[in-house]
């Protein structure tokens, strides 16, 4: 049972070939037995999880069930959950029960799908290693049969390496330079980060509030499709939430891709891709004209400078950000202070981490009197420029292809003492935050027994395009269907 | 670009973050690292280049001055660190 995509336990809770209190218990167990080898949960919720699964049985009993009833899944632990602890994966927030549901949480909640836990991640979500998380680091499932322990990629590596394990059929995640598509790539699970806005924030611990976009991870397109269903729409309690008219995600994928035109961005098979990453791109893209596509390379000049934008403009968001944990309302508070001052420094030097106060500083600096149009003013030029670039793409063709990462999942341990290598995990994804378009990430081959991800970029509000693309896709490929030994 | 250690000191004390000695010395390294990364902005030509706030150039919404939150004091205090009759409470501020 634990091999079935969402769509599939949905149609067999329908049938009533097994029950939501069953499909959970085996995966509640399922969790229990294998967790400790991966570390993806943070936090486990059995009582509420099979109590929120009885309810389910007796909606479908009764007739009103909606395709997300009685489905297992688990939440990021970044998305705020009434009476149950939203970490972030920092010690800041260890003891943080919210009183509130994030709109994502009260979605799912409302769709009657069963939560089962809270995913680890990267310290308020940043990382692209899950190595940084207060409750540790997460273990990437594919490499642990050749002796070697895998980063699953970040900042959603607990949601992706549980999705790829089969401890659940789909998570939430959230990505604000690649912590969807990244993790995706790395764990051989389909990830989609929606254009920005599409989702609402209401109730996402903020790490970037201009980049930061709440999102999809599961096996298939198809079940991406069935969680942006529930996730997508405008939310009156979000001011960056778009209010536009939400498709059905699920109704356009079976739609053939003939006369589909695919650019492939020169900038994106440089020299940081190895040929053996390359190859299996390459070779994905091929799939696509046999269904029918055209292919043409194009050009996105401004690429180089994506990176060097993003660690301006996220660290700066980042620091006034994370400002609100000192100590006062809620979260970690440092003993016995002496003053106010000694309160806020104590507690926040005693509560964060090591890359959370690198960024904090960067960005304080970054805005600090003297800096600003060096920097910030600077670093919001070249996002325009960069944006503009895919605007000109997007004339020529309906999507982009290209790498997801520059390389399969890494060991464990390898990059965290240094920052700035780690931070080029990232080079292929970060455009696309300081665009606000939408992408996806779709296993697309193997490199050294490790998956590869292809990442498919499309224009604003695409997602639907993107899904359908996806979708036939894995109807002629067995990519996602791979499991780790 | 070099970041020296009054800067990294100063920075501390306007993010609230304490950083001792030795920590100064791993920052200055660091930081340098990802400042000099960030430098390759320099490269771009953007004197006639609107900067980019948010991505879909959207403006903020209002909505109407309106009372429409209830109040929740209890639930949201029962997470804090200390309170007293309805106030968080701090280390003594004005002795």
């Amino acid at each position: 049972m634990h091999n079935k995509s969402v769509a599939e336990l949905s149609r067999e809770l329908d049938s009533g070939q097994v029950s939501s209190v069953e499909l959970t218990q085996q995966f509640l167990d399922r969790i229990k037995q294998e967790d400790s080898k991966y570390n993806s949960f943070i936090t486990v919720t059995d009582e509420q999880a099979l109590a929120d699964a009885r309810a389910a049985d007796k909606q479908r009993a009764a007739g009103n069930a909606t395709p997300w009833t009685g489905v297992p899944f688990a939440h990021k632990d970044i998305f705020c959950t009434n009476g149950v602890l939203t970490s972030c994966g920092s010690k800041m927030l260890a003891n943080f029960v919210p009183p509130y549901d994030a709109t994502v949480t009260a979605n799912f909640r409302q769709a009657g799908a069963v939560c089962l836990g809270k995913t680890n991640m990267d310290e308020f979500a940043m990382g692209s290693s899950t190595e940084s998380s207060y409750y540790g680091a997460t273990t990437n499932p594919w490499g642990l049969s050749q002796g070697d322990k895998r980063v699953p990629g970040g900042s959603s590596g607990g949601s992706a390496a549980a999705v790829a394990a089969r401890l659940v059929p789909a998570a939430t995640a959230t990505d604000t330079g690649g912590s969807i598509r990244q993790p995706a790539a790395l764990c051989g699970v389909t990830g989609l980060k929606p254009t920005y806005g599409r989702v609402s924030r209401y109730g996402m611990i903020a790490f970037a509030s201009s980049l930061d976009q709440g999102g999809t991870m599961a096996r298939t397109a198809e079940d991406n499709a069935l969680m942006l269903n529930v996730m997508a729409g405008f939310d009156p309690k979000d001011s960056t939430s778009i209010d536009r008219e939400v498709p059905d995600y699920t109704a356009t994928l079976n739609e053939p891709l003939k006369g589909l035109k695919i650019g492939l961005p020169k900038e994106y098979f440089s020299e940081q891709l190895s040929p053996a990453m390359e190859q299996q791109v390459r070779n994905a893209v091929k799939e696509y004209e046999k269904l029918g596509a055209t292919v043409k390379e194009v050009s996105l000049p401004n690429a180089k400078l994506a990176i060097a934008a993003y660690y301006v403009i996220a660290p700066a968001e980042a620091s006034a950000n994370l400002s609100r944990f000192d100590g006062v309302r809620y979260g970690y508070r440092c003993e016995d202070p002496k003053d106010l001052l000694d309160l806020y420094t104590r507690t926040r030097a005693e509560g964060f981490g090591a890359e959370v106060k690198r960024r904090i500083l960067v960005g304080t600096y970054a805005l600090s009197a003297g800096y600003f149009d060096a920097y910030y003013l600077k670093a919001q030029k070249v996002r325009r420029l960069i944006q503009q670039d895919f605007i000109n793409a997007f004339k020529e063709v309906d999507v982009l292809m290209s790498p997801t990462t520059p390389s399969p999942a890494f060991i464990q341990g390898e990059k965290t003492d240094d920052p700035v290598t780690m931070y080029l995990e990232d080079v292929f994804t970060i455009a696309i935050n300081l665009a606000g378009i939408p992408a996806i990430s779709v296993p697309a081959g193997f490199v050294d027994g490790l998956p590869v991800g292809l990442q498919i970029i499309g224009d604003y509000f695409s997602e639907a395009r993107l899904l359908n693309a996806a979708h036939q896709f894995q109807q002629v490929t067995d990519w996602h269907q791979r499991e780790p030994q | 670009m070099t970041i020296s250690r009054k800067d990294i000191e100063k920075v501390a004390v306007l993010a609230r973050i304490r950083v001792d000695d030795e920590q100064v010395s791993a920052l200055e390294k660091d930081l340098g690292n990802i400042l000099d990364l960030v430098d390759q902005l320099g490269a771009a030509d953007t004197d006639s280049v609107q900067p980019m706030a948010h991505p879909l150039d959207a403006v903020q919404r209002l909505r109407a001055d309106e009372v429409t939150e209830t109040n929740q004091r209890e639930s949201f205090q029962a997470i804090a660190p200390a309170t007293e009759n309805g106030l968080y409470l701090v280390p003594r501020v004005i002795e």
